[in-house]
């Protein structure tokens, strides 16, 4: 049977990791191809690498970085950030990127996501959602999670799915970097709407949440978080026998 | 020295890095000269299946893959491209595929239970029915990368593999000097490059 997928995302900016508390405060972390080896090495599942630098130089220093870590790490690797256009898309394929990830450049043109998933196939193109609560209600927030769009979530993730997005991101903006646990509610909400793979991000403090994730929400396929790994609060190895241990299939 | 046909489907910089980090020469081509050259060739493929099938036969490749597996040497399809070595696929309408292998490409929706994901995407387990190939550096059990909506049926004369996906999906192939396998084992870390080293171990037809 599918095992369920852990995630290490790597937020890099001008060719170097960091990671930001609630979307602010970054820190700068390591070299991204050093500890994409070290991950891999641990059993990493996949690796999500998000350029947060708009800069051409800042691109520059992503792509080098991206190729590195392409010729020497042979698991997937989904590319984010600053995705707006196929040619943002063929730039991040061309370093090694096997799945792009869009979250602005699909609020502001839904079409991106239906002529990507054309040229290069639905299981290339994933929708990330930085989705938050108001007024009781799930919402969609792009640019960060700075601007709420107005959108309702649900039905935003169902509308891109129906345009060819292969595989979800649902990254709460509640749960993010509250190390409180995983949003099961909203996790739950968009895994009972869409029929393709459901990764959960924002909220993971140890491996426990990890397993209440897979318990809680059994069709979720993937759980992704940065800080914990990159600050070895939760070693991968460890994480992985504990799910193990508790009856969730992973790869060893 | 192993060619990869490159008919312009699909990003082949993670496949030939990881034949480059196992050691093994290989030339990324659109060379219908060097396929014939080489001692063992790779037809990788992502996306669409029509797509594919169009874009390999106005490539002018199709006769050197054709070829390269009438001579006997061996031959590896890599997900889109192991499903294009099938005699059909149900992907969109009704196509006709390279039929070196016996079997046809179909939807994995309504041969699986519905609340199971499409596409099947993530890290599944071999099951081996038939070890040795291009397995025969794996163990029971291994887990491999796989992505991809439609499979292989009806290819029990080849079926080396399966992963248990609601039901058992088609994951490798062999019949003669024809290989085949769904997932990618250029993204399958370790059991990905044992099975690329098994293939490249293949002798193979003449220089």
């Amino acid at each position: 049977m599918i095992t369920k997928r852990i995630i290490p995302c790597l937020g890099v900016r001008d060719g170097r990791v960091v990671k930001g508390v609630n979307f602010e405060g970054l820190r700068d972390v390591s070299d991204p191809a050093r500890l994409a080896a070290h991950y891999s090495g641990q059993g990493a599942d996949e690796l999500v690498f998000y350029d947060i630098t708009a800069s051409a130089e800042g691109r520059r220093l992503f792509a080098d970085a991206l190729r590195e870590v392409a010729r020497t790490i042979f698991i997937p690797l989904t590319v984010g950030g600053g995705i707006s256009s196929l040619e943002d898309f063929d730039r991040v394929l061309k370093c090694g990127a096997d799945k792009v990830s869009v979250n602005t450049g699909a609020i502001r043109d839904p079409s991106l996501v239906r002529e990507a998933a054309r040229r290069y196939g639905d299981q290339c193109v994933v929708l990330s959602a930085d989705v938050k609560r108001v007024d009781g209600r799930f919402r969609v927030f792009a640019r960060g999670g700075r601007d709420d769009t107005g959108l309702e979530a649900v039905a935003w993730i169902k509308k891109c799915v129906s345009l060819g997005a292969g595989e979800v991101v649902v990254n709460s903006i509640d749960t993010d970097g509250v190390k409180g646990g995983f949003d099961l509610p909203m996790l739950e909400a968009v895994c009972s709407a869409v029929d393709v793979p459901v990764v959960a991000s924002g909220g993971a403090g140890c491996a426990g949440d990890f397993v209440e994730l897979f318990r809680g929400v059994p069709r979720v396929s993937a759980g992704l978080a940065a800080s914990i790994f990159h600050f070895g609060e939760v070693e991968i190895p460890a994480l992985k026998a504990e799910l193990r241990e508790k009856g969730i299939n992973v790869r060893s | 020295m192993t060619a990869i046909v490159d008919y312009g489907v699909g990003n082949l910089f993670s496949l030939s890095s990881s034949l480059a980090a196992i050691g093994e020469e290989a030339a990324v081509t659109r060379d219908a000269g060097e396929i014939a050259a080489a001692q063992r060739v790779i037809l990788p493929g992502v996306g669409a299946f029509a797509d594919a099938r169009r874009k390999l036969s106005e490539s002018g490749l199709e006769g050197a893959v054709l070829s390269a597996a009438e001579s006997g040497k061996p031959l590896l399809g890599i997900c889109l491209g192991m499903q294009l070595l099938f005699e059909r696929s149900y992907e969109y309408g009704e196509h006709a595929g390279l039929g070196l292998l016996r079997g046809v490409v179909a939807p994995l929706a309504g041969r699986i239970p519905a609340e199971l994901p499409i596409p099947h995407m993530g890290w599944n387990a071999l099951s081996i029915v038939r070890p040795g190939g291009i397995l025969k550096y794996v163990s029971q059990g291994e887990c491999v990368y796989f992505v991809h909506s439609y499979a292989a049926w009806g290819c029990e004369d080849s079926l080396c593999a399966t992963a248990e996906y609601g039901a058992p999906v088609t994951a490798a192939v062999q019949r003669g000097n024809i290989y085949g396998c769904q997932f990618h084992p250029e993204k399958s870390s370790r059991a990905g490059l044992a099975i690329l080293r098994a293939f490249c171990e293949l002798g193979g037809g003449p220089c």
